[in-house]
């Protein structure tokens, strides 16, 4: 599974906010720790503050804060936001999709989406936040962003 | 499934507040049937009879943990250590667990799991596992909460035909 970069970036974004409730924090702080646009990064925001997930405070100390339960919003709550889960009905609609093959395929991949559906839905952001907690301590030192991507290009 | 590496060592009579997780008693089997019940809508009190000669008193590898605050009970968990079911070694396996809704948000099913888990790791064992429906989201929830992630088995089933 594959998630699109506005899911990514949201995920990342609702975690570091979710990090610290009481903290504002600033588009550019989050855009610089993942290495990510600025622009891009305020458009997600957007959705999530219309989603009710955080909140955009404005001022000289403005930012973004994060405004809902981490115990009860899964992620599959967050990815559903940017993009759909699962097959959906474009794929009843897609060519050959009515032959038995078609159908057979269908069952198949189905059964795949409902694994991935129950995994993401039960999966919330306090208990992602553990998991985050874990790669701190399995790996303290993160590579910044830009040293990361720059190791990347030379390894290809 | 989980290793349990990374669970708090503590006793396992520990208490919390005024709940107390403790081996269940013959004398439980009524307010089990009555949690189970109101959990599920069914009295099952044939197959809880069943459950309790099987798993409850001083089984080595069989645990059934009840949680009580007061004088009544308020969850119960149960599992046992699995040997060589499709080449696993010996694991600890949970089959159920149940808190009463009134005392939910209180850390009571963590306690019930952490009680079972100290018994499976003092049975020799080093992982945990258990079986939950895909749609059961809550239960789901609560175990992903407690570090658990899919393990090496895939649960299949097909309908036998008439």
């Amino acid at each position: 599974m594959k998630l699109q970069v506005a899911t990514r970036i949201a995920l990342y974004a609702i975690l570091q906010l979710a990090s610290d409730p009481r903290k504002q924090f600033a588009a550019a702080e989050i855009a610089e720790r993942f290495g990510i646009s600025v622009n891009h990064l305020a458009k997600v925001l957007r959705t999530l503050g219309r989603a009710g997930l955080v909140e955009a405070l404005r001022g000289a100390g403005g930012g973004y804060r994060f405004r809902a339960n981490a115990r009860r919003v899964t992620l599959l709550e967050v990815i559903r936001l940017f993009e759909a889960v699962g097959a959906g009905d474009h794929a009843e609609r897609e060519p050959g999709a009515a032959s038995s093959e078609g159908r057979a395929l269908g069952r198949v991949v189905e059964e795949i989406d409902d694994i991935a559906e129950a995994t993401l839905g039960s999966i919330t952001l306090a208990t992602m936040q553990k998991l985050v907690e874990d790669e701190r301590r399995e790996r303290p030192k993160e590579p910044q962003e830009g040293v990361a991507r720059a190791a990347g290009q030379r390894r290809r | 499934m989980m290793t349990m590496s990374h669970q708090n060592a503590e006793n396992p009579a520990r208490t919390f507040g005024d709940v107390r997780v403790r081996p269940a008693e013959p004398s439980d089997l009524p307010e089990v049937v009555a949690l189970d019940a109101e959990n599920t809508g069914i009295a099952k009190a044939a197959y809880w009879k069943d459950r309790f000669d099987w798993y409850a008193g001083h089984q080595p590898e069989r645990f059934f943990l009840v949680a009580q605050r007061g004088g009544g009970l308020v969850g119960f968990i149960v599992g046992e250590v699995r040997a060589w079911e499709f080449g696993s070694p010996p694991s600890g396996w949970i089959f159920a667990v149940h808190v009463s809704p009134s005392a939910r948000l209180h850390g009571l099913g963590t306690m019930l799991y952490d009680a079972i888990c100290v018994r499976f790791r003092k049975a020799g064992v080093s992982h945990v596992r258990t079986m939950i429906a895909k749609d059961a989201q809550l239960l789901l929830s609560f175990f992903r909460s407690l570090g658990m992630i899919a393990g090496p088995f895939v649960q299949l089933e097909k309908r036998i035909e008439p």
